[in-house]
């Protein structure tokens, strides 16, 4: 089934207007993505209509609000195929699932010696927490490298991995590049050293169908802004049998069976992990764009940013003075470039003077510039609602940009 | 002018593609290094002084236009300056970047080129991080100094 790109437009109501006299092009959507109609309705709803705290008052806004509320956990589940809503934890987002697991099961089992392997792909919230707990716990952190197209060379990760191997923790897309990496089989090799994996799916839950038991990680992160719902809402996907082996990362209310000062028994999960007053209406922001998302259809929204994603990428390499970064041979509709001679915070501006948002710096993955010897690039990242005129414009504009700095 | 002109002058251009007094200096009486931690721009400064007039500039790094046409222009104003003149330049670089583009700045001279860059918020730092990184080198500080 096709798109009807010209009616999910109208979803998306920020995308009618025009930025400096010109049309939107929003082609910023690996930062954050646009919110449809019915996720902004289901906040407004939530606050008009329900507002109360979850799972406490035994009145009847507390309950609706708890019942809107739980239900998207439910949908979470089906939408990456877990086993059970259990294993959903709600977070703030992708970030503080990572610190979820690296403080909370980092610093249960992670030895001095010990190793936790990630790829240079990563970004700072893939790096930093690692490095966090390895302070902590006397660990040591290794990086498996990268080629030239920006794909993780398995072979490689293959032979970073051994028995003191505890943790691997790569992305499932990288969000500088648009890399897809081979979870599957990255994760089974982790596995044949008995390391739990963590996989970042901040920027592939937007992009493709994901199944987590498929995969056969241990752990899967997820946030909700990428997703067209609200900021400060994502989730933790893990195997119950480890997240009730883990200790809790965050004390409060919530979280508890029984409190007294002598010991405090724990909630069983998902509650174990979500101390304090949740995000409730970002949480049922992200049920109602999940229903959206589902609503299109995850593999006709990949045919069509794949599609996208072709169109640009030969706009760009017929262009003079433009170098793409990251070249995979399995790629997301993530386009990054640079421009000879034209630092990419200039193009950023000059951009935006023509209506067109798009990235531009290190993205978060300053390792990754460092590998391809550039300080910042400028990212391009489309989803369904996209269209080819836009991309049209950014190329318009990328001539203007180097008309500017007399390189046209 | 609409303000993207106003922002990427032919002197502005001019400067950021074909910086004045690149390079290091060794052996010189100041240096420092600055940072922009939300877009990874470096600089090294390094000047020498003689009675408290500064008499050589160089930087190096890595920047957009607006940070190294700011940091070549900026290091051609400073020679001749007295470190109190060249810090009092920065001072009102950074209010005019950030309150009083609109105002004469007669002191500033050629600099007043870059008030258009107060337009645009995510930029001004890139114009003042030469101006921040000056400063460390007069305070003689060994931590790179950041715009943030």
């Amino acid at each position: 089934m096709s798109l009807d790109i010209t009616k999910i437009r109208e979803d998306f109501p920020i995308l009618g207007q025009t930025i400096n006299g010109h049309p939107l092009g929003y082609l910023d959507n690996a930062a954050t993505s646009q919110k449809p109609t019915v996720v902004i309705n289901a906040v407004k709803d939530y606050y008009e209509k329900i507002n109360a705290n979850v799972h406490r008052g035994a009145h009847t806004l507390s309950e609706q609000a708890t019942e809107e509320y739980e239900k998207t956990r439910k949908k979470i589940q089906r939408f990456i195929n877990a086993n059970h809503s259990d294993e959903i934890i709600y977070t703030s987002g992708t970030t503080e699932s990572i610190n979820l697991v690296a403080a909370s099961y980092g610093r249960a089992n992670l030895q001095p010696g010990d190793e936790i392997l990630i790829t240079a792909l990563e970004h700072h919230s893939n790096i930093v927490p690692w490095q966090l707990i390895c302070e902590q716990t006397g660990a040591v952190l290794k990086v498996a490298p990268i080629n030239e197209k920006g794909e993780v060379i398995v072979e490689d990760f293959k032979k970073a991995l051994n028995s003191k191997t505890k943790i691997a923790a790569f992305s499932h897309i990288s969000n500088a590049l648009g890399t897809i990496n081979p979870v599957k089989e990255m994760t089974a090799l982790a596995h044949e050293y008995n390391a739990v994996v963590l996989i970042d799916g901040a920027q592939a839950l937007p992009f493709m169908q994901v199944d987590v038991q498929s995969i056969g990680c241990d752990f899967y992160t997820g946030s909700g802004h990428k997703l067209f719902a609200p900021t400060g809402i994502g989730f933790l996907y893990g195997k119950a049998e480890l997240l009730n082996a883990m200790p809790p990362y965050k004390g409060g209310g919530e979280m508890i069976n029984q409190v007294s000062f002598a010991k405090t028994t724990y909630a069983a999960l998902p509650y174990k992990f979500e101390a304090g007053t949740p995000n409730i209406a970002g949480a049922i922001g992200l049920g109602h764009a999940i229903d959206y998302l589902m609503s299109l259809g995850q593999e006709a929204i990949t045919a069509y940013e794949d599609d996208l994603l072709a169109y640009a990428t030969a706009k760009a390499e017929a262009m003079p003075g433009i170098t793409i970064i990251g070249t995979a041979n399995n790629k997301a509709s993530i386009l990054s470039m640079v421009l000879d001679g034209i630092h990419a915070h200039d193009v950023g501006t000059i951009l935006d003077h023509q209506g067109i948002a798009v990235r531009t710096g290190h993205h978060c993955a300053m390792p990754v510039m460092k590998f391809f010897k550039v300080a910042a690039t400028v990212r391009a990242s489309f989803v369904f609602y996209n269209t080819k005129e836009e991309i049209d414009a950014l190329f318009v504009g990328l001539k203007k940009v180097q008309e500017m700095f007399g390189r046209g | 002018m609409d303000d993207l002109q106003a922002l990427y002058q032919e002197v502005i251009i001019d400067h950021g593609t074909k910086p004045r007094n690149q390079g290091l200096l060794e052996n010189c009486s100041h240096q420092a290094e600055g940072f922009n931690p939300l877009c990874g721009d470096e600089l090294m400064l390094y000047f020498d002084t003689e009675n408290d007039v500064i008499t050589e500039v160089k930087f190096s790094g890595e920047g957009c236009a607006i940070s190294t046409a700011s940091a070549s222009l900026m290091s051609q104003f400073l020679i001749g300056k007295t470190l109190a003149e060249a810090q009092a330049a920065g001072e009102e670089f950074t209010d005019m970047t950030v309150n009083t583009p609109n105002e004469a700045h007669e002191n500033l001279g050629k600099l007043t080129i870059l008030a258009g860059v107060n337009k645009y918020p995510s930029r001004v730092k890139c114009a003042t991080l030469s101006w921040h990184t000056l400063q460390a080198a007069i305070d003689k500080s060994s931590q790179p100094v950041t715009t943030e």
